[in-house]
Parts: structure tokens; C-alpha cells; sequence
């Protein structure tokens, strides 16, 4: 909502600067997003007097003329308009000056004539059109004045934030009402110019029909409108607006059309009710009914589209046709033009939700079906006919044809609320004083009746429909009082009963794992293509190629490394915790109604890595990458991260898949090697992914203290031939077996096949460590089940010690 | 010599040894410790070595590696000593010890993380605990429950992006509190940290999915004093003693409802272009949660009050880290990674 400084001021008196109307809207009702000074681009213009002005000896319609613009030395100016005159004051624009539409004033010679300066017709100035020439001033004001000083065209736009539930800010009545309420000030409708002398009074009637001139209303569809008012003026003269109602609409941003539309458009942004002129010449049979749309229907709107009209919306048709789309856009069969001299003149009230769906359903949004879908004062209306029927009557002269008809058939009744004092001061968490709260709400309209002790029966006003309940009051009676006055001191409160969601630990284990490991998590969307394991639809998204959800976090990560490679970028190390969503098919009874499924959603960590394995150094000048064994370890670091309690296995897969993560048994992930769209540079990319929602786990355990060894230890290195068939895996399984508790640990160290090894076999190097926890181990003791595990591995698996 | 006369030799020799090399602070005294040490011609420990014959031929073995594990823990200590005094004396330095450390990957977190757990622990602190919930919703948990009027303007802040009838990704983590109040009985104080999604088109200053993170406060007598309270102290704990501006506001869910400005961060008050002149900052939305969100969760809003607030970690990790644009969050530049983890 776009409201002027000066309008403000003509509803209410006030002081306020216009950063102080900023702060005390902001701080009361609604946020003022910005401010913007008006004809700001008007600060170079003067009020200059012509002091002298003869024909210009080469032109017939140039004048030349001097000019005291207040510098001291009478100034030569060329001059071209015919209504100069001498002392007279004028707008003027010196040398150096820049017009509002970016013209740039020059010295320079005309036909011959020097020319310091320009004297400046409205148009030129941005005020409106042009009347005879240039813009005669009739104040008084010595010359050299800046103009801004001297005319009450300065203006401030404020740009308000008016949310959803206070429809009666959208317009500068409902503004100043607050501020009025704030300052102490009188809120008053703007006496109108030019009066002319007719009474004019809106006949109400509990009815849906009536007469106003020669003209039948009714309401047909009495749902879709609450309240139906309408005026005929006749004689008019359709021509441009006067100054200050083009400068009212221009200092919201409204661009003047034609005396009569810009009523409408003045009624609407400063009474916050839209209103709709019709030539009546163009409504057949002076019949208007508001009526369902019926069948088919086509209207050509004001903004020139034809539209078909949907079923249920609300029209305003004449006996043959529709001639508006009802609260939303006006038809241009019966635009008011420069040709029209009488009018119907509607204000109505609509009902929000239909006129939400229709202009939904329509694509549109108009500042009319922004105030209607919100709610209007319905009891305004009455006045408001009155009151624009008058001002289309002074700014286009014509008479009224009998007195507006204002048809409402079913008077909205109050809904008082019971209002109990103790309850409010039980939620606001201090005591609220009864004189001051009744004090305080009487200042913005509403009706108090006492009902008992600290009991209230309050009447919200007509304009407040977002008040229902006590606790729209709680919040009335503390925003009055102010925000700030209440009390910032922490008081005593329980502790939460709610316990952490599980995942909460799992997902801080392994984000701190994986940032250990030197990998920079992301944050990306969960958008992509269709396919590849992608099953959840978006059905209105942004776009198509992004439609659906993804089924795993890799492939984000894998479209982000790619990024990243686009941009020269080959070391990446990501990872995510994010959430991976599958088609649901469960039918759980929830509440609400419900025609779809719900997906089912799995918390995944995935992890991708690329790249040099450590930042270059001077000591190492090829740095090595990533391989399958970094993947490896990651993948089994997260899986433990995740599942600390459970028993964590990563087991050889098939294809791209390395290896299959299995937790307890269950495959909850894998770790595999990826194929990205990577330049030749690019070296190979490993990703994890696990679901950790997988399995259920209690709280981690934490291990035990195991005794350090005091005892020494003994260390055999066994150098082994192994046929290719032989996995490390059952190699180690054996040596565990035969070696039995005194192993207490088996390392593989070295893996070599080629020169010196037969062909089908490798070499494969373990470290075993022996020690008794209480005493020196015998060499026998040692030797003994060395012996025993050679003897297996060349018994079971066909491995034999390598002879050196 | 018997053994034991011999070990008392040896350590008698290692505890002086260790003292003379620690007294040396030059290198030419410390050369001197050597010689008199392990000289070949007379130091200390030869001298030992020549005893070694005197012991009993089943002792000698044990007596020979005691000395020898004497010399070596010398040596050993020698060295040390010299590399100290090396580093010490830059003259003496063969190294170029400008040249760059061995460094290592560093991990990090996302700025929007860290900004959220560093509200959590905040919160913590005041008894809050964590909650999550699912980001695809059915209407009744997005709006319905939380009071959104059906087909009213309020939604239009809310542009959707759905999966089917009724079937949604969350608006916000709202429904996080209405299924935490159906599960739990209060005292409630949690706070739900998650995405969010709204139909809106990724540029600078918006993005279709976004990290939010919700409050709620549910108790016997919990009042807007209560609410004011915490988040005046939340936001000293978080953007250092600060001042702060409550105002109303308008949410669906909350009654009455208020939005919670601090001083701007980057004028201090003062007004800038960053807070249009106002020098505030607008940091996140609250309010008392409306008796009829509580009832609708199935608890008894005669009983119960509460409070709840909503912010958006991804515009203060913005603000904290003078990041210009939205985009650059979800990007994963590694670049802009990498200079996180510094
Ligand atoms: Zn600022």
C-alpha cells in the first residue's frame, strides 16, 4: 500500500516528521517498508518573475524575455509559450538544472537568441497537463525561492506492508484513524473543493431491488454481495482532473485517466473502498443485476483481454449482458470515456472468497480485488456514496438523478465479545489496567459495555474483522499500550519434557565425522529430472527439468561437483545431510482430508570425493587422489558415526557399487565409484550414501576402558603367496581363527603381484602382534601358532608362506 | 661387579648424562657433553662397556642391553638437544623455515548449519530441546491445524509447491509444533530446525527451498512477557548486548503476534541503505500460539499457553558472513567452502 504524507495530513492534523509517521506506524500497525520523497527531481526549479517580454525578431511565436530568478542580474530567456506575461512568477529551470523527464537545461542560442534558462509549464515539471503554456503561479514569494518551497507539492510516499488481517490500512482513512488514535488528533473526511449546492443522501433499503433514477438494481446472487449501492449522475463533462487530484494519485503512484475514473481511484486508495463507474448509456435497458455468471460467458475487460468468465464468478450485467466481472475488473463495453456524460456509480461490498476464487481462477489481481478479497467496511458505504457522488459532481459538474439506492438485504449484526480481563492478563503476563485498556480501544472505534467486574462486552468496529475473539483483543489491547512497555525479564519455566528426536545425535555423529575427515558440507535442493530413482512429483514446479525429488543425495552431490569442475574446481569434497523422498503408499489415517499419499521421507548422509588427497606441498610435488580405499574408509566411518552401537560391514558389490554398507546385516548404503560429466582433468569421483533412519537405535553406548598392556609383546610378519581366488577377507578370518586370543591385532601392510610372483597369485604381507595380558609370551608359545595358522592357510585356502 | 652393581653404574651414568647434555646452551659445550659422554677414547660410557666382562657369563647378556639401551637413550637425547639449540640459532639454520607448513583438508560446516546450531545452543541453555518432523505435509498439518482460514489472502504469503491434492512440502516447519503437541504433553519447549519450501523463483534474495528454524513454548501460564523475555535474551546471547523492538504483526497461528527487530548490524542504529534509514533489523516473526492451533493439536487451550517464533537462518548467516546473494548457499562453490573452513 502506497500512501502520501500530505493525504495523511488532510484526514488528521499532525506534527510528525515523515520518519516519525515511519516509526509510529511501524511500531503500532503495519510496516513501512520505505519512504520516498516526492518531486525531489523539482529541487533546482525557482520561482523566477518575467520582467520583460518582447517578440522574437526571427519567430512568430517565440518570445524573448528577462527574467529575475533572484541571482542579481536579470537573466535572457527564449520563451515559446503564449501566455507569458509580464510580472508574472513562473516555474523556472537555471542553467544546470535537469527536468523531470531527464532533460538537461543548456545555455545556448535560440534562432539566434541567447537563452540562460527555461520557464516551465506543468507537463514539463511532472504536475499534470498542460493548460495554456507555461505554469502561472499566483502565490506570492520573492523570486529565486525554490519552488518546492513555496507550492505544497512536496510530498512523501510511504510504502506500508499492510498484512493480511488489517484491510482497513489499505487506504489513508483507516492510516490516519490510527494515527489520530495515537496523537490525540480528530480524524475527518477532506471538506470537497468546489462544493457544488446539491444534498445528496443514500436511501438504504433491507431489500434486493430498488430505484435510483431511472435505473432497476438488484441483487440475484446475494451470497457473492452483501451490500449493493449505486448513484446516477448525469451532465457530466468527462475531461482532465483538477491539479491536486492528479498530484493525490500521483503521489501513490496512480497515473490520472479522466475526472471521473480518478474519483474512483481517489475513493478507493483514500477510503479503502473500490467503486466502478459504468456509462450508462451503454447499459441496456438502465438495468443492473448482480448476478452468477451463466453458461458461457464473455467479457472484454478495461485492460483489453476478452476473457471467458468461470463458472461461480459474480458479474454485474445489464438486461443483455455482463458488463464487469464483479469486485474485480470493469468490462470496456461500458467504460467511462471522454464521450460519456452519465454515469452509474457502484459501491459495493463482495464477498472475499468468491472474489478470491474467481480472480484466481482469472490470473488477475486488481487494488479492487485486493480490498474486496480482504473485506471493505460494509457500514461504510452509505457515506462513501454520498461522498463520491459529490466529488464527481465538483470535479465534473452534472446533477444527481434522485438519491442513491443502497441495497442490503442482510444487515450485518455486531458480535460483541465477552472480554475477561484476568484472562488477558494471563496471557500478556502482566496485569492490564481496565480504565486504560477501555480508554485505549475507544480511541480506534471500538464499543465498550461493562457486564461484571474486569468484564467486558466490547463491539469491534465495522471496519475490524479480523477482531473475533479474546484474544484478537489481547493483542489490540497490547499493541496499544505498546510492545515495549512490557517487562523483558526471564522468569522461572520447566525444562522441556519433549526428549531430542532421535536422528537429532545421528546427525551431529556423522556431520562432525565427516568434517573431521576434511569434507565441507552443502546445502543444496532436493530438485531435479525425472528418473533415476526420482519417484515424487512436484505438480506446479518451477520448472520442468527440476519437477521432482530426488530418491538419493549423491546425485545432488554429483551435479554440484560437476559445478564445480565447470569452474575449474577438481579437489571436492562434499557432503549432505538431507533428505531423500520416496512415492508413498501409506494410508495411514490422518487427520484432514486427504486424496493423496504422503511420500515417505529417509534422512540420508551422502558423501562425494575427488581430487588431490591432501593439499600440495614442496615435500611431495604429485600429490595422490582419492581412491576406492579413501571411499572405504569414509563410508565405514560414517556408518559407525551413525550406528555406534551396531556392527558395521562394508561388503563387496557388483559393478559401479564397491561396496555394499551393511549395519547388523541390513544393507543401509553404499559406497561406489561415480560417473560425472568431468572434463579429461578431472580425476576420478568416490561417493558415499547411507540412510540412517535405517535400523532403530537407542541412545550410543559408550565402550568400556580396556586395561593397557603392561606386558610385551611379539611381533611376526607373515609374507604369503595367495592364488587370486583367495580374498584378504578369508585370509583374515583364518588367521584370526587359528591365531586365537593372544592376536591382538593383524594388519595387511603390503599387496604385490608381478615380477617374481607366479602368474594368478599374489602377495600379501600381514603383520600379526602376540601378547599375553599378564605375562611374557614364550617364543614357543609364538611360534607354536604360527606354525599352526601357515599350516591352515595352506591346508584350507591354498596360500603358502613366501620363502624370501 | 655383580649385576645389580652394575645397573646402579648405568643409571648413575644416564642421570648424569641427561644433566650435563641439558646444561650445554652452546653447540661446541654440547660437543663436549658428547665427548665426554660417548668419546671413544675416554668417555663415560666406553668405560662402562670395558666392565662388561667383569659380570657373570649368564648376566651378561641382560648387563649388555642395559648399557646399550643407556647409549641409545643418550643419543637420542643428544640429538634433541642439538636441534633445540639449532632452532634456537637462525645462523645455524640449513632449513628455509619460510617455506609453507605440511597442511591437511579442513571440513567444514555450511553457514546455515552453524548459524542454527549456534540458536540451538542458545535455546538449550533455556530448556529447550530439538524436534524434527517430515518436509512433505498434508494441508491439514500445514494450514488447517495452524489456523489458516480456508482460501484467504494469508495464504498468498504461502505460495505452495504441491505433490498432490492436499499433499504439500511443508510452507514452513509450523506443522513440527502441532505434532510435537499431539505426541507430547507439556511442559513443551523445542525447537524444530528444517527446510521449508515456497513456489518462489531462485534469485538473490529467494530461494524455493530454504532452512527455517521454529520455537514453541507450550506451558501452565506461559505469557507474552515469557516470549519477549527469551527472545530479548536470545538475541543479546546472539548478536552481543544489543537492542531490540517488539511490533505487531500478523500470522495465522499466533495471537496476538509480533515481530521482533534488533538494532541493524551494520549501522548500529545510526540508519543505513542496509536498513533503509530505519536502523533496524527485522529478525524473526512470533507470538502467543492461538487457542485454536492448541486445541487442534488435541490440548486444552483453557489450560495451555504458549508461544511460539520463526526465523531464517540462511538471512543472518548473510548477514554475519557479508554474503551478497542467496544463491551462494546452496551453489557449493568450494571455493566459497573452503573459506568457511578457515
Ligand atoms: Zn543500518
Amino acid at each position: 500500500m502506497n500512501a502520501s504524507y500530505e493525504w495523511l495530513r488532510a484526514f488528521v492534523p499532525f506534527s510528525l516528521s515523515p520518519t516519525e509517521l515511519r516509526d509510529l506506524l511501524t511500531s503500532r500497525c503495519a510496516t513501512v517498508d520505505d519512504l520516498v520523497p516526492l518531486q525531489a527531481d523539482l529541487g533546482a526549479i525557482v520561482i523566477a518573475r518575467v520582467v520583460e517580454a518582447t517578440r522574437h525578431p526571427n519567430s512568430d511565436h517565440l518570445w524573448i524575455t528577462k527574467v529575475d530568478a533572484g541571482t542579481g542580474t536579470l537573466l535572457d530567456v527564449v520563451c515559446g509559450a503564449a501566455n507569458v506575461t509580464v510580472n508574472t512568477l513562473y516555474p523556472f529551470a537555471p542553467v544546470g538544472a535537469v527536468l523531470p523527464g531527464g532533460m538537461k537545461i543548456e545555455k545556448r542560442k535560440i534562432r539566434g537568441e541567447n537563452s540562460e534558462g527555461m520557464l516551465c509549464s506543468a507537463k514539463e515539471l511532472g504536475l499534470g497537463e498542460d493548460k495554456e503554456g507555461i505554469m502561472a503561479l499566483t502565490l506570492i514569494a520573492e523570486p529565486g525561492t525554490r519552488f518546492l518551497d513555496a507550492m505544497p507539492i512536496g510530498d512523501t510516499r510511504l510504502v506500508i506492508d499492510v498484512l493480511p488481517n488489517r484491510p482497513d490500512l489499505l487506504s489513508h482513512e483507516g492510516l490516519a484513524r490510527e494515527i489520530a488514535a495515537a496523537t490525540g488528533g480528530t480524524m475527518s473526511r477532506p471538506e470537497i473543493a468546489e462544493e457544488k449546492p446539491f444534498v445528496i443522501r443514500t436511501h438504504t433499503v433491507k431489500a434486493t431491488s430498488g430505484k435510483v433514477g431511472d435505473i432497476t438494481v438488484k441483487i440475484e446472487d446475494t451470497d457473492g454481495c452483501m451490500r449493493y449501492a449505486g448513484a446516477v449522475l448525469t451532465g457530466l463533462k468527462v475531461g482532465p482532473s483538477p491539479d491536486w487530484l492528479v498530484r493525490r494519485l500521483q503521489a501513490v503512484g496512480l497515473r490520472s485517466i479522466n475526472n471521473v475514473v480518478d474519483v474512483t481511484n481517489y475513493m478507493l486508495v483514500g477510503f479503502g473502498q473500490p467503486m466502478h463507474a459504468f456509462d450508462l448509456e451503454r447499459i441496456a435497458r438502465g438495468t443492473v443485476v448482480v448476478r452468477k455468471t451463466r453458461g458461457e460467458e464473455l467479457i472484454k475487460t478495461l485492460d483489453g483481454v476478452d476473457r471467458t468468465l468461470p463458472p461461480g464468478a459474480v458479474v454485474i450485467g445489464d438486461a443483455e449482458r455482463a458488463q464487469a466481472i464483479a469486485g474485480i475488473i470493469g468490462g470496456s463495453g461500458s467504460e467511462v470515456s471522454d464521450g460519456t456524460t452519465e454515469i452509474f456509480l457502484e459501491v459495493a461490498a463482495f464477498n472475499p472468497a468468491s472474489i478470491r476464487a474467481t480472480r484466481r481462477k482469472l490470473g488477475i489481481s486488481t487494488d479492487a480485488s485486493y480490498r474486496f478479497e480482504r473485506g471493505v467496511d460494509v457500514e461504510a458505504i452509505p457515506a462513501l456514496v454520498d461522498y463520491a457522488a459529490r466529488l464527481i459532481l465538483s470535479v465534473a459538474g452534472g446533477i444527481p438523478q434522485g438519491n442513491p439506492v443502497d441495497l442490503y438485504p442482510l444487515p450485518k449484526r455486531p458480535q460483541p465479545i465477552s472480554l475477561k480481563l484476568p484472562r488477558v492478563a494471563r496471557l500478556l503476563g502482566e496485569p492490564v489496567d481496565a480504565i486504560e485498556v477501555e480508554k485505549n480501544l475507544r480511541t480506534v472505534g471500538f464499543r465498550i459495555a461493562p457486564e461484571a467486574k474486569d468484564v467486558f462486552k466490547i463491539s469491534p468496529p465495522s471496519w475490524r474483522h479480523d477482531v473475533r475473539g479474546d484474544v484478537d483483543l489481547a493483542e489490540e489491547i497490547a499493541r496499544l499500550r505498546g510492545y515495549d512497555t512490557f517487562s523483558s525479564e526471564l522468569r522461572p519455566f520447566r525444562p522441556s519434557a519433549v526428549p531430542d528426536a532421535p536422528l537429532v545425535a545421528v546427525m551431529e555423529r556423522v556431520q562432525d565425522a565427516l568434517v573431521a575427515a576434511g569434507l565441507n558440507e552443502i546445502r543444496p535442493m532436493p530438485f531435479v529430472a525425472e528418473g533415476r530413482g526420482a519417484t515424487v512429483r512436484v505438480t506446479n514446479p518451477l520448472a520442468e527439468d527440476e519437477a521432482f525429488l530426488r530418491g538419493d543425495l549423491l546425485r545432488t552431490l554429483i551435479s554440484r561437483a560437476e559445478y564445480n569442475l565447470a569452474r575449474m574446481q577438481g579437489n571436492v569434497r562434499l557432503f549432505e545431510i538431507g533428505t531423500a523422498f520416496f512415492a508413498g503408499e501409506d494410508p495411514a489415517a490422518l487427520p484432514g482430508p486427504r486424496k493423496t499419499a504422503l511420500p515417505r521421507e529417509e534422512m540420508h548422509v551422502a558423501a562425494l570425493v575427488m581430487g588431490q588427497r591432501s593439499p600440495t606441498h614442496f615435500t611431495k610435488a604429485i600429490q595422490p587422489s582419492y581412491d576406492e580405499w579413501d571411499i572405504k574408509f569414509l563410508a565405514e566411518n560414517a556408518a559407525v558415526a551413525a550406528f555406534p552401537s551396531a556392527a558395521v560391514k562394508l561388503v563387496p558389490g557388483a559393478g559401479e557399487t564397491l561396496w555394499d554398507i551393511a549395519v547388523d546385516g541390513i544393507v543401509v548404503g553404499s559406497a561406489r565409484r561415480l560417473t560425472l560429466d568431468a572434463p579429461v582433468w578431472a580425476k576420478p569421483a568416490f561417493g558415499l550414501e547411507l540412510n540412517l533412519e535405517a535400523i532403530e537405535q537407542g541412545p550410543a553406548r559408550s565402550h568400556a576402558y580396556k586395561a593397557i598392556p603392561a606386558t610385551p609383546r611379539v611381533q611376526v610378519d607373515l609374507a604369503l603367496l595367495a592364488p587370486s581366488s583367495v580374498t584378504a577377507a578369508q585370509i583374515d578370518v583364518l588367521i584370526r581363527r587359528e591365531a586365537g586370543d593372544l592376536l591382538e591385532s593383524l594388519t595387511l601392510f603390503d599387496e604385490f603381484s608381478g615380477q617374481g610372483i607366479p602368474d594368478g597369485s599374489r602377495s600379501l604381507a600381514w603383520a600379526l602382534t602376540f601378547r599375553h595380558p599378564e605375562r611374557t609370551l614364550k617364543d614357543q608359545e609364538v611360534q607354536g601358532r604360527t606354525a599352526k595358522i601357515v599350516n591352515a592357510l595352506e591346508g584350507e585356502l591354498g596360500v603358502r608362506q613366501r620363502t624370501s | 661387579m655383580t649385576l645389580s652393581e652394575f645397573q646402579q653404574l648405568v643409571t648413575t651414568l644416564a642421570a648424569d648424562g641427561e644433566k650435563l647434555i641439558d646444561a650445554a646452551t652452546t653447540a661446541s659445550s654440547l660437543e663436549d657433553a658428547r665427548t665426554s659422554l660417548l668419546g671413544r677414547k675416554s668417555g663415560r660410557l666406553p668405560e662402562l662397556f670395558k666392565q662388561l666382562p667383569s659380570l657373570a657369563p649368564e648376566e651378561l647378556r641382560e648387563g649388555g642391553s642395559l648399557i646399550n639401551a643407556v647409549k641409545a637413550k643418550l643419543e637420542a637425547r643428544l640429538e634433541d638437544r642439538r636441534r633445540q639449540l639449532d632452532a634456537a640459532s637462525s645462523s645455524k639454520r640449513n632449513v628455509d623455515l619460510t617455506m609453507p607448513a605440511r597442511r591437511q583438508w579442513q571440513g567444514s560446516k555450511h553457514p546455515v548449519t552453524l548459524v542454527i546450531e549456534e540458536i540451538e545452543e542458545i535455546f538449550r541453555e533455556l530448556g529447550f530441546t530439538i524436534a524434527l518432523g517430515p518436509e512433505a505435509e498434508t494441508e491439514w498439518y500445514n494450514f488447517t491445524s495452524l489456523n489458516f482460514p480456508p482460501d484467504h489472502p494469508a495464504l498468498d504469503l504461502h505460495d505452495t509447491l504441491y505433490l498432490g491434492e492436499n499433499v504439500m512440502l511443508r510452507t514452513h516447519t509450523s506443522p513440527v509444533q502441532i505434532r510435537t503437541m499431539q505426541k507430547f504433553k507439556p511442559p513443551i519447549r523445542i525447537l524444530s530446525p528444517g527446510n521449508a519450501y515456497r513456489r518462489d523463483f531462485f534469485d538473490a534474495s529467494h530461494a524455493p527451498m530454504f532452512a527455517q528454524i521454529e520455537g514453541l513454548a507450550i506451558d501452565d501460564g506461559v505469557s507474552f512477557v515469557d516470549l519477549k523475555a527469551t527472545l530479548t535474551h536470545f538475541a543479546n546471547q546472539f548478536f552481543g548486548k544489543t537492542k531490540t523492538r517488539f511490533r505487531p504483526s500478523y500470522f495465522p497461528f499466533t495471537e496476538p503476534s509480533a515481530e521482533m527487530d534488533v538494532e541493524c548490524q551494520l549501522c548500529h542504529g545510526s540508519g543505513c541503505p542496509g536498513c533503509k534509514g530505519t536502523g533496524w533489523m527485522e529478525i524473526l516473526g512470533s507470538g502467543m500460539v492461538h487457542p485454536s492451533v492448541i486445541n487442534a493439536a488435541g490440548l486444552d487451550a483453557d489450560r495451555y499457553t504458549g508461544w511460539a517464533f520463526g526465523m531464517g537462518p540462511a538471512r543472518i548467516a548473510m548477514l554475519r558472513y557479508d554474503i551478497p546473494d542467496i544463491r551462494i548457499l546452496y551453489d557449493s562453490d568450494v571455493r566459497f567452502l573452503y573459506q568457511i573452513s578457515r
